[in-house]
């Protein structure tokens, strides 16, 4: 329990994708929630990545570790700019009014 | 190793709370307020594990570029009205019970994979890529990005660009009655098209067909 080992890090990490997760399926608001929520799994997976890499001492995963949060920079400005699009023609992002597809 | 257990349990538990919070919190603002705590916990233990450049490139990228973002599109919005439902919708839906499951069995595998690693972790022994003591965080992340994964970089950088354009084709519109100057029309006037001389007879005057 002092010890502070990769599990420990792990299970935060593995935490934290599981609310993200939780939060994509319960979320019946608005769509901003769950791209928040897409942030938290991209945060979980870089938990996951930098302490392999600290404890494996290897480098490389904080490469990847950058590259991701590019990837979720990327995702943040092209999710958001999609709602912004949505809203301006629909006048509502809440989820359960987005049903133009069927899904 | 006590304060460094003390810390790791400070952060990872404001962390998670903070994380509850940004999928349960009724005003989307407040999400927005708590993912940012979630990221500067998440950014201390990054410093505090020993990836210190990462943990302020956290700060920089999340906290200083996306969530503004997100507080921006929040805020133009008219999103905040909307608190009164929060799991529950309007509509009938089976959503909740499903998510549940999902979340769980989710968290359960990643446990799972968690505790089985615990009786097995001699593949540390093997050898990597360099991770020399006498170089900073910093420096050791320059000595491999520019020479191992410049292609990478590159490949970052490129992905940035069409997130840049693609965000401006989706919101940019062209707006109607908006009079612009146009510099090829003003430039490629000709004097014949817009002069006309005219010889006019005394106590007549000119008569324009216009």
């Amino acid at each position: 329990m002092i010890e502070i080992g990769l599990g420990h890090y792990l299970t935060l990490g593995a935490v934290i994708f599981s609310l993200g997760t939780l939060g994509i399926f319960l979320n019946r608001k608005n769509v901003i929630v769950i791209l928040m929520s897409v942030e938290l799994i991209l945060l979980a997976v870089n938990i996951n990545l930098v302490s392999f890499s600290i404890y494996l001492q290897d480098i490389s995963g904080q490469i990847f570790t950058m590259l991701i949060l590019t990837v979720a920079a990327a995702e943040a400005a092209i999710g958001l700019a999609i709602i912004v699009a949505y809203y301006r023609n629909k006048g509502s992002i809440r989820v359960e009014e987005i049903d133009e597809m069927k899904g | 190793m006590i304060a460094h257990a003390l810390f790791f349990y400070f952060f990872s538990v404001i962390a998670i709370v903070s994380a509850i919070f940004v999928i349960v919190s009724r005003n989307t603002v407040h999400a927005v307020f708590f993912l940012i705590l979630d990221f500067i916990s998440i950014a201390c233990l990054f410093i505090m594990i020993g990836a210190e450049f990462l943990g302020m490139m956290m700060l920089i990228v999340y906290v200083g570029a996306v969530a503004v973002l997100f507080l921006f599109v929040v805020m133009l919005m008219n999103v905040t009205e909307q608190k009164s439902s929060w799991f529950r919708g309007t509509k009938k839906s089976n959503h909740i019970p499903t998510g549940l499951i999902v979340g769980s069995v989710i968290l359960l595998e990643l446990i799972v994979i968690v505790g089985g690693w615990k009786y097995r972790d001699t593949f540390s022994e093997t050898k990597f890529l360099s991770f020399d003591k006498e170089f900073t965080n910093t420096h050791a992340i320059g000595n491999v990005m520019y020479t191992e994964y410049i292609h990478l970089f590159q490949i970052s950088g490129i992905i940035l660009l069409l997130a840049m354009i693609g965000a401006i084709v989706l919101t940019f519109r062209k707006r109607e009655g908006v009079k612009t100057q146009s510099y090829f029309k003003q430039v490629s006037r000709e004097r014949e098209d817009s002069v006309e001389l005219v010889d006019v007879e005394f106590d007549k005057g000119v008569k324009f067909d216009d």
